[in-house]
């Protein structure tokens, strides 16, 4: 094992240099928080959604199978929000985040019957 | 069926009425309560645009506004209710593929502008199947 690297800074240390990245807060919809220990929101690390989703999925493995599809794809109807925007019109999961930042997960609930049979 | 979802009084016909009202399109609502008894609904805008006779969809927005007031009357979002306008009380494959664990998803049946079966489901945890559970009056 090599020397552990310090956070970059002046050196000294105090609170503020303990992290390096940042932690933005994730709002979880009321289905999910089972697999955040009943939490509402958690707080997890990342520069970007992609990121941070990761992180918070493997944080959370529960999480995994109710947001992403087979494929490793986001579920069609489980939308993510950065502050109020969809990130489907940002830069999907390559949308950078920012500290304080806030990110929502909100499902789309929808549903219907099977398709009109063919005569 | 080892679960069940109770209805206070007057909650069943509030989802079959709504059910009514759109025929032959689909209603959908919230489920607000606490501990698997169903205290209050919140019938909400089917939103789709692939076909409310065969669709519904609850915009994020609303989605919002229902799990904040459920917060507000200090109880839970537990699910949502929506009907299947000539079609049996039987979740699709599409409920299926857009179901969420944990809530109660109730479907009404409506033939002919008529409410028939009511029933609740739940997703199992591999995202495999619903179960049924049993829908009782409280």
């Amino acid at each position: 094992m090599g020397p552990r690297k310090r956070s970059v800074g002046s050196g000294a240390r105090g609170p503020r240099d303990k992290v390096k990245t940042m932690a933005n807060k994730i709002l979880i919809p009321t289905p999910l928080r089972p697999f955040t220990g009943k939490q509402d929101a958690v707080e997890v690390d990342g520069t970007t959604i992609g990121e941070l989703l990761g992180n918070l999925t493997a944080q959370y493995a529960g999480l995994k199978p109710h947001l992403y599809n087979e494929q490793g794809k986001l579920r069609s109807f489980v939308n993510v929000y950065l502050n109020d925007e969809d990130i489907r019109y940002l830069e999907k999961e390559k949308t950078a985040v920012k500290p304080g930042d806030t990110i929502s997960i909100i499902p789309s609930v929808a549903g219907g019957n099977e398709p009109e049979s063919k005569n | 069926m080892a679960e069940s979802l109770k209805l206070m009084p007057g909650i069943a016909d509030a989802i079959r009425r709504h059910g009514v009202d759109t025929y032959p399109n689909e209603c959908c609502g919230a489920l607000i309560g606490a501990d698997g008894l169903v205290e209050h609904v919140a019938p909400l805008p089917n939103t789709t645009e692939e076909g409310a006779r065969r669709r519904f969809l609850i915009r994020p927005s609303d989605y919002k506004f229902v799990e904040q007031e459920a917060t507000r009357l200090n109880r839970e979002l537990l699910g949502f209710y929506h009907s299947h306008p000539d079609h049996p009380a039987r979740p699709s494959q599409y409920d299926l593929d857009h179901a969420f664990p944990f809530f109660w998803y109730v479907i009404v049946s409506v033939q002919q502008a008529t409410p028939e079966d009511m029933t609740v489901w739940r997703l199992a945890d591999d995202r495999s199947q619903f179960r049924e559970a049993a829908l009782q009056d409280a």
